[in-house]
């Protein structure tokens, strides 16, 4: 078997961005109280309780709150706007505002977004890494 | 069980970077100081609490004693983002209250350099494979691509969501703080900053994170911080002239993050906060209109705006109003960061929970010279880190 086989077209940049058609992040969800996770949980925070179902989030938000990044690790393209977001199933969800001017003019509070995902790079399989972020939508 | 507490002495080093002593000289400046201002010798301690955020598992505690004096007491050392001052202070306190010490001594000490406060690992560039890693199963440093990690963006954040919930606060408002604060740090010499700066020349220094402008950034430094607290009881075996300068604690809380719902994605800083002070309140059996001055966590200028509401200096949802009505300046109702706050007079993370208290001290204490704050006699401290954790005291001066 060669390489080329076994290597995936694409990853997703975290376990919990879902790349089937159409994209959507997916949670954790308590059974008990309901309180959703991103991460490999041990229990649920809120309530203490220990058994999940994996549920889908809505792809679709309002603009919470917001940073315009100027100064990051030298790696890091600057300027960018960082986010949070309510999603209309009422999940708070951290990532930037993309395919938009990185200013206060076209970022707005309480404006409503979009998830939206695209390409941030390959590794040398040639397997695409594929990050998320929100765009405005109407 | 010890049922009063008092700051017997207190002292701080001047902020600021110090390339030519290490962390131990500074923490040792602290100790003696405090020790000298209070009269009282290492023999007299009976625990001894150092906290620093980046040096506590180098023994710190132990090395300071080897400087000031090995008397074999227990030594506890602390680490608790930035609330690691206030943490060893309360150490010496729950032991005193305990009943196993009748005085004890809590020191706050950080050497950071030219440490930067941006966080957030670089993007590593020699990832050939990808392969996903840890609890979020991610393929690379997320910082930059989903969101921010860096301290003047998560504060940036929490300052927009607080705009977000009480239309009308801005950018104007935010950078208010930082002029305020960098204008009383005119008066106080062992703050690193000691420069005035007018309201445009904050909103048009090079922007870090919007709303959060470079001089709206809290820098880093070099500094320590100490206070012996003593038992009622012992105090009252101790000069006169100890008792009158002694500051009574009158509460001292620590909290950390309850859930809330957006906790995994935002650092709260505002829930364990106002629990924090409630409790504070509550304990010391007085409100908030009752402080003379307060001394809070204004790591950034985003920041402080949103304590003034969640440590009920304002009405719910009026930090904004706040700030335009000078209210938190130091001639207004209720002088906010008369030292300068973080902002500038520094931040040397371990350091600070301590030296706030040093602050308000030296003003209940009648001391504080140019910047003195007249007829102080009760004052609030506030240092949060994320993480989270959340220290609250509040101090009284003495009767006599
Ligand atoms: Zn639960």
């Amino acid at each position: 078997m060669t390489e080329e086989n076994t290597a995936p077209e694409q990853i997703p940049i975290v376990t919990y961005l879902n790349l089937a058609d159409p994209p959507h992040l997916k949670a954790q969800e308590c059974k008990s109280c309901g309180a959703r996770f991103f991460d490999r949980r041990n229990a649920c925070a809120s309530c203490g309780g220990g058994s999940f179902a994996e549920v889908a989030v809505s792809s679709d938000g309002v603009l919470q709150a917001f940073t315009i990044v100027h100064r990051a690790a030298p790696s890091i393209p600057v300027p960018y706007v960082s986010a949070i977001v309510k999603t209309d199933d009422g999940t708070s969800v951290r990532s930037n505002i993309i395919n938009t001017p990185a200013d206060v003019e076209h970022v707005t509070l309480g404006m409503r977004v979009a998830l939206a995902t695209y390409e941030v790079a390959e590794d040398d399989r040639g397997t695409k890494c594929i990050a998320f972020g929100y765009e405005p939508s109407s | 069980m010890n049922s009063d507490l008092w700051i017997l002495g207190t002292h701080m080093t001047p902020f600021r970077r110090q390339p030519d002593l290490d962390v131990v000289d500074l923490a040792s400046q602290a100790a003696l100081g405090a020790m000298k201002d209070g009269e009282v010798g290492i023999a007299d301690m009976d625990i001894l609490a150092c906290g620093s955020l980046f040096q506590a598992s180098a023994g710190l505690g132990q090395q300071l004693q080897d400087q000031i004096g090995q008397t074999g007491i227990p030594v506890y050392n602390v680490s608790n983002a930035c609330a690691t001052g206030a943490t060893a202070l309360r150490t010496v306190i729950m032991s005193i209250k305990a009943g196993e010490s009748e005085m004890g001594l809590a020191v706050g000490v950080e050497q950071m350099g030219k440490m930067g406060l941006l966080a957030g690992a670089s993007r590593r560039s020699d990832e050939n494979v990808y392969e996903p890693s840890g609890r979020y199963g991610s393929v690379m440093s997320v910082d930059g691509i989903l969101g921010t990690n860096t301290m003047p963006g998560v504060f940036a954040q929490a300052g927009m969501k607080y705009a977000y919930e009480n239309d009308g606060v801005d950018f104007e408002q935010f950078a208010k703080v930082a002029q305020k604060n960098h204008a009383h740090s005119t008066m106080n010499p062992l703050a690193q900053y000691q420069k005035e700066f007018s309201l445009e020349e904050v909103m048009q220094s090079p922007m870090t994170s919007y709303p959060n402008t470079l001089l709206m950034c809290c820098p880093t430094g070099d500094g320590a911080a100490a206070a012996v607290v003593v038992s009622g009881e012992r105090l009252r075996s101790l000069s006169t002239e100890q008792q009158k300068r002694a500051v009574k604690i009158s509460a001292s809380v620590l909290t950390s993050d309850p859930y809330v719902e957006d906790g995994q994605v935002q650092p709260d800083v505002n829930t364990l906060t106002r629990n924090a002070s409630t409790a504070a309140y509550e304990a010391a059996g007085i409100g908030p209109e009752d402080l003379d001055l307060v001394e809070l966590h204004d790591c950034f200028a985003t920041a402080e705006l949103i304590h003034y509401d969640n440590l009920q200096l304002c009405e719910s949802g009026g930090a904004g109003d706040f700030i335009d009505s000078g209210a938190p300046y130091r001639n207004g109702s209720m002088p906010v960061n008369v030292s300068g706050g973080l902002i500038s007079k520094g931040h040397p993370i371990g350091a600070t929970g301590i030296a706030n208290v040093y602050e308000v001290a030296t003003h209940l204490r009648g001391e504080a010279g140019d910047r003195q704050i007249p007829d102080a006699k009760v004052g609030l401290t506030h240092v949060i880190g994320l993480g989270s954790s959340c220290g609250v005291h509040i101090l009284e001066a003495a009767a006599v």
